[in-house]
């Protein structure tokens, strides 16, 4: 009788754990996924990764909180925004063989000549706009519209002397902490 | 997912010489100005958007529902399913 009932017992619960298992699953394909990103450079090309994703993911219905940290922070502030910059020296893949000689690789010392940073960026913004891809304002307004947060790391405001006026609107000031409980249930978290 | 898209759709996107991310981004704008249970027909010229649109459809529950290659221009067609 006692080995009979405890078979039964045994059937209902894997039946029903079987149950909660799927039930798990269908809430699980319904949550809204959570991406949180670190930005945590300053330069025209790395400016990109981030809000690339960020205005990706508010595209795909998620949630998004970028943290911009250290010269991340240039990223969010109005006046260092659209004065972002790419420079060559120190970096082996720029300037990239002109297509024309493939073969002909610029030294990368002559990075170092005055005016090649300028050239570098406004080289590089020439391939954004022929490729039809958008100034990274307009990525922060997708990321923004979609209700993607933007954060401030205030460590780096602090140390850079930057004040919440510097920053463009809508961006908020926080620390590592609350970042981390954003991120602390994200299904994607990046270090860019 | 048949391979010839029907003429008729509610909206046409056209992201065509476009990359990632616009023709998600334009998508996801778009579908917003059609009604649930409407369709909208998308072309798109980067190799990448075939494998984006269909992710795009899956997390966004919306639906794909047919696609085809005509050169090099890929097609869409997906309805709004809320």
């Amino acid at each position: 009788m006692d080995i009979e009932l405890e078979q039964r017992v045994n059937e209902l619960v894997a039946k029903r754990l079987a149950e909660i298992e799927i039930e798990k699953a269908m809430q699980d394909a319904q949550r809204v996924k959570r991406l949180a990103l670190v930005a945590s450079k300053g330069s025209l090309d790395m400016a990109y990764p981030p809000l690339i994703l960020a205005s990706t993911a508010v595209s795909l219905g998620w949630e998004v909180g970028v943290f911009f940290t250290f010269y991340g922070l240039d990223i969010v502030n109005k006046y260092k925004l659209p004065k972002l910059q790419v420079a060559p020296i120190g970096n082996p893949a720029m300037p990239p063989p002109i297509s024309a000689v493939p073969s002909l690789q610029v030294p990368n010392i002559v990075g170092m000549l005055p005016g090649m940073t300028p050239m570098a960026t406004a080289m590089m913004k020439s391939w954004f706009h022929r490729a039809n891809i958008p100034p990274l304002q307009d990525l922060i307004e997708v990321t923004r519209e979609g209700g993607g947060k933007l954060y401030a790391c205030t460590t780096t405001m602090g140390v850079m002397g930057v004040n919440a006026e510097n920053l463009i609107e809508g961006v908020e000031c926080r620390g590592a902490a609350a970042f981390l409980e954003f991120a602390a249930s994200a299904d994607v978290s990046l270090f860019i | 997912m048949s391979a010839q898209i029907q003429t008729e759709y509610d909206l046409f996107l056209d992201s065509k010489n476009l990359l990632c991310p616009m023709p998600i981004i334009k998508l996801a704008q778009a579908i917003k100005k059609i009604n649930v249970g409407q369709t909208i027909l998308t072309e798109t010229t980067d190799p990448g958007s075939q494998y984006d649109i269909a992710a795009w459809a899956r997390q966004t529950g919306n639906e794909l529902l047919a696609t085809e290659t005509q050169g090099n221009v890929f097609r869409f067609l997906l309805r709004r399913t809320k």
